[in-house]
């Protein structure tokens, strides 16, 4: 029994604090929020000289062949410099084809995503549809090809490949470049990760292997990525407010030291280590006990919706009028934290699978 | 990374579950005296097998068990609910406390008699006066040649009734800086000058009571931790208390847990099954997360004590968690009760009740906020 990283762990962890913190100071976030594509071609593909985006795929397809706890460590660094960057869509896109792609198709798109010389995004939502990929009732033609379309796709854009969810859990892949693909950019609530519609009018698309099971696995490496990610912005938040806590005087003394202001910081603690806590076992959980995977990545993907973004809001609180302010760079913390907590099943969402997997 | 036990491990928890199973001593009789009989008992039988103070040193008749194996431990007694051993303070902190600042003399006098549940242990600490600002206790110990002569109240004192020893922090040198002028003695109980009066609870129980000393006398050798120490004696004390029950207590609450789980399919009591109602279904949820992060928190907390040899952010956070987690289990099972809530011979009536205490007993959670944000966060002090 021993709940810590390896030091090879630590090791990755120490190295994506340090190259994050470098490469995406507030004001590149910033400038990157508020500029329309939300990717630094350049940061890409330093990030993909790491293997990031490859992290989870096998070395036999061109991935570092890690496991979902190197992953998790990844994510929750990328949360905690809130760094606008394609990871997470295309370790989405890979993670499908790894769990249900042909061998032609990963032969094909794994090597390049791994790279990162492509990019690949998942698009799962439909317009009048819910959270899971099999709400969807996307369903090909007699062609074979794909109409409709899809909401709230991540660094659509520059997307070279889609795994698009269809009826009954299938999934199709799209190539960026196909005829009758387009991509329209929305407003996200997040602008630190770009969201846009993607409409396919008979848009060719093959289908991925049918593997309920495998597709399962993948959606629950999806969620537990995200909940790790909002560890990390939860933990920058908190680190923010505590420090603004012991700067900002008001009638005469630190605001930190009214209990008003330091049990909510004590209360964001308590939130962010159970946050942590939770995602690192669904992290070893999908490596190491696939029968606890699917509840541990509920459990991790609920408590840190729900944590992630009560966390930034009481940030927010702490930091009182300057954090309402665009110029105040908390409020990209809480967006992202609160798309995070909606994207790929909110908390209430997760907390109904939690009840039936453990037959409530 | 590695969540699942060693075969060293694993084989500790198969030995250790296979002796409860045997030795279970099933439920305990109802009455005060008969059911503390019945705890002593169990305890000697613990202590006969080597199974009282796994995690103390051996020389000392521990069994000189690592922190996972002593958290193992306490996971399987819950697990199997056997009784309570009857000197659950001496067990918890008394003990620990005498390791960690008592002399070597102390070490050989007291530790024996606290496994084998020989003297029984309490804890004087509060007073009327003296909750959560510990440091203002007003109990004065005066001293007159080689003897301590002590006047004062304490209040919350469990098990006082039983108990040959109490730890009683009082009032040395009122010249001193509050935090200063306490000492930590170690008083026997079986004296006229020592009186103890129960206290009922909302329960209805008398799980606690009120001692009152009026020159009582207690021999100098039997301060803990020197003269004017007391504060940082004390402190061991707490700690001890909050660390070493975490494990237990987030295994009640599993337990807990799935028979309310059980419950909810059989209570009708708005109704269809309570297990088919949303709400319901996303409490129960919900609890069971929390359960889940509370065992997590403690695995990682000592993992961290194991690897840095001081104990992580987490493990302050513990105590106060489980009193929230606690607490919400109790309120939905209420709500879950129907009709029978309404009764207080049911058995969550009384677990409802009885978990108002838990945001108060050892540290309430204001005072462990407080901890948090001064020495987790760094937060200014508040004053």
């Amino acid at each position: 029994m021993n709940f810590d990283f390896t030091d090879d762990q630590h090791a990755i962890k120490r190295t994506a604090r340090e190259f994050l913190s470098a490469r995406y100071k507030p004001e590149t976030v910033r400038s990157l929020a508020e500029g329309s594509d939300g990717v630094d071609s350049e940061r890409w593909r330093e990030i993909a000289e790491l293997g990031w985006p490859g992290v989870i795929v096998p070395e036999s397809h061109g991935g570092l062949g890690l496991g979902a706890v190197e992953l998790v460590v990844i994510e929750e660094e990328m949360g905690y410099a809130l760094a606008p960057a394609p990871l997470h869509s295309t370790l989405s896109a890979a993670l499908l084809l790894v769990a249900a792609g042909t061998e032609e198709q990963k032969e094909r798109w794994l090597g390049a995503l791994a790279s990162g010389e492509k990019r690949g995004t998942l698009a799962v939502w439909d317009e009048h549809a819910g959270w899971a990929p099999d709400h969807s009732e996307l369903e090909p033609a007699g062609d074979g090809t794909l109409s409709g379309a899809k909401i709230a796709v991540p660094d659509a854009a520059d997307a070279d490949v889609f795994v698009v969810a269809g009826a009954g859990g299938r999934h199709y892949l799209v190539e960026g470049d196909a005829s009758g693909v387009e991509t329209t950019p929305e407003k996200p609530l997040d602008p630190t990760r770009k969201l846009y519609t993607v409409r396919f009018s008979g848009a060719a698309a093959e289908p991925l292997a049918s593997e309920p099971e495998r597709i399962a696995h993948a959606y629950a490496t999806i969620v537990t990525a995200l909940a790790a990610e909002n560890v990390g912005v939860a933990q920058r938040a908190l680190e923010m407010a505590v420090a603004y806590a012991g700067e900002r005087k008001q009638f005469d003394r630190p605001i930190g030291s009214y209990q008003a202001v330091s049990h909510r910081c004590a209360q964001m603690l308590l939130e962010t280590e159970g946050a942590r806590s939770v995602s690192y076992w669904a992290a070893w959980a999908l490596d190491h006990e696939p029968e606890s995977a699917a509840r541990a990545a509920s459990m991790a993907k609920a408590y840190a919706s729900d944590a992630g973004w009560r966390v930034t809001a009481s940030s927010l609180q702490v930091h009182g009028g300057i954090g309402f302010t665009w110029e105040h760079d908390l409020h990209f913390f809480l967006k992202r934290a609160k798309a995070n907590a909606h994207a790929f099943g909110d908390a209430r969402w997760h907390r109904d699978r939690v009840a039936e997997l453990a037959g409530v | 990374m590695d969540l699942t036990l060693s075969p060293a491990e694993e084989a500790f928890r198969d030995e250790i579950r296979a002796w409860l199973e045997a030795h279970n001593p099933g439920r305990e009789p109802a009455g005060d005296e008969a059911a503390f009989e019945f705890r002593r008992n169990w305890q000697r039988q613990l202590h006969d097998a080597g199974w009282a103070g796994v995690s103390w040193p051996k020389d000392y008749g521990g069994r000189g068990a690592t922190l996972i194996e002593q958290a193992i431990f306490n996971e399987e007694v819950v697990r199997a609910r056997t009784p309570q051993v009857a000197n659950v303070l001496g067990l918890a902190m008394g003990g620990p406390t005498v390791i960690a600042h008592g002399t070597e003399e102390q070490k050989k006098r007291y530790l024996p008699a606290i496994l084998s549940a020989e003297e029984i242990w309490c804890q004087g600490f509060s007073e009327p006066d003296s909750g959560s600002d510990l440091a203002s206790v007003k109990t004065k110990a005066v001293r007159h040649g080689d003897e301590w002569v002590v006047t004062g109240q304490k209040v919350w004192t469990t098990f006082a009734h039983h108990a040959k020893w109490c730890m009683l922090v009082a009032r040395t040198d009122s010249e001193a800086p509050k935090h200063k002028g306490l000492t930590y003695f170690l008083l026997d109980m079986q004296q006229d000058a020592v009186q103890v009066r129960p206290l009922v609870q909302i329960t209805g129980e008398a799980e606690f009571n009120e001692l009152f000393f009026e020159e009582a006398r207690i021999p100098h050798e039997n301060i803990v931790g020197g003269e004017g120490n007391g504060w940082a004696v004390a402190i061991t004390t707490l700690m001890h208390e909050r660390a070493t029950l975490a494990f237990g207590l987030q295994v009640g609450v599993q337990i807990a847990l799935r028979e309310l789980m059980q419950k909810a399919h059989e209570s009708r009591g708005n109704g269809g099954a309570a297990s088919a109602d949303p709400v319901i279904r996303q409490r129960l949820a919900q609890l069971l997360i929390e359960a889940e992060v509370l065992r997590l928190n403690a695995y990682r907390g000592l993992s961290a004590i194991m690897r840095s040899g001081v104990p992580g952010p987490e493990g302050s956070l513990g105590k106060w968690h489980w009193s929230e987690v606690n607490q919400a289990l109790t309120e939905l099972a209420m709500d879950i009760s129907g009709p029978h809530a309404l009764m207080s011979e049911d058995e969550w009536t009384y677990r409802f009740l009885r978990a108002r205490a838990n945001s108060i007993e050892g540290g309430t959670t204001e005072i462990l906020k407080n901890i948090v944000a001064e020495r987790v966060l760094g937060l200014p002090r508040m004053r």
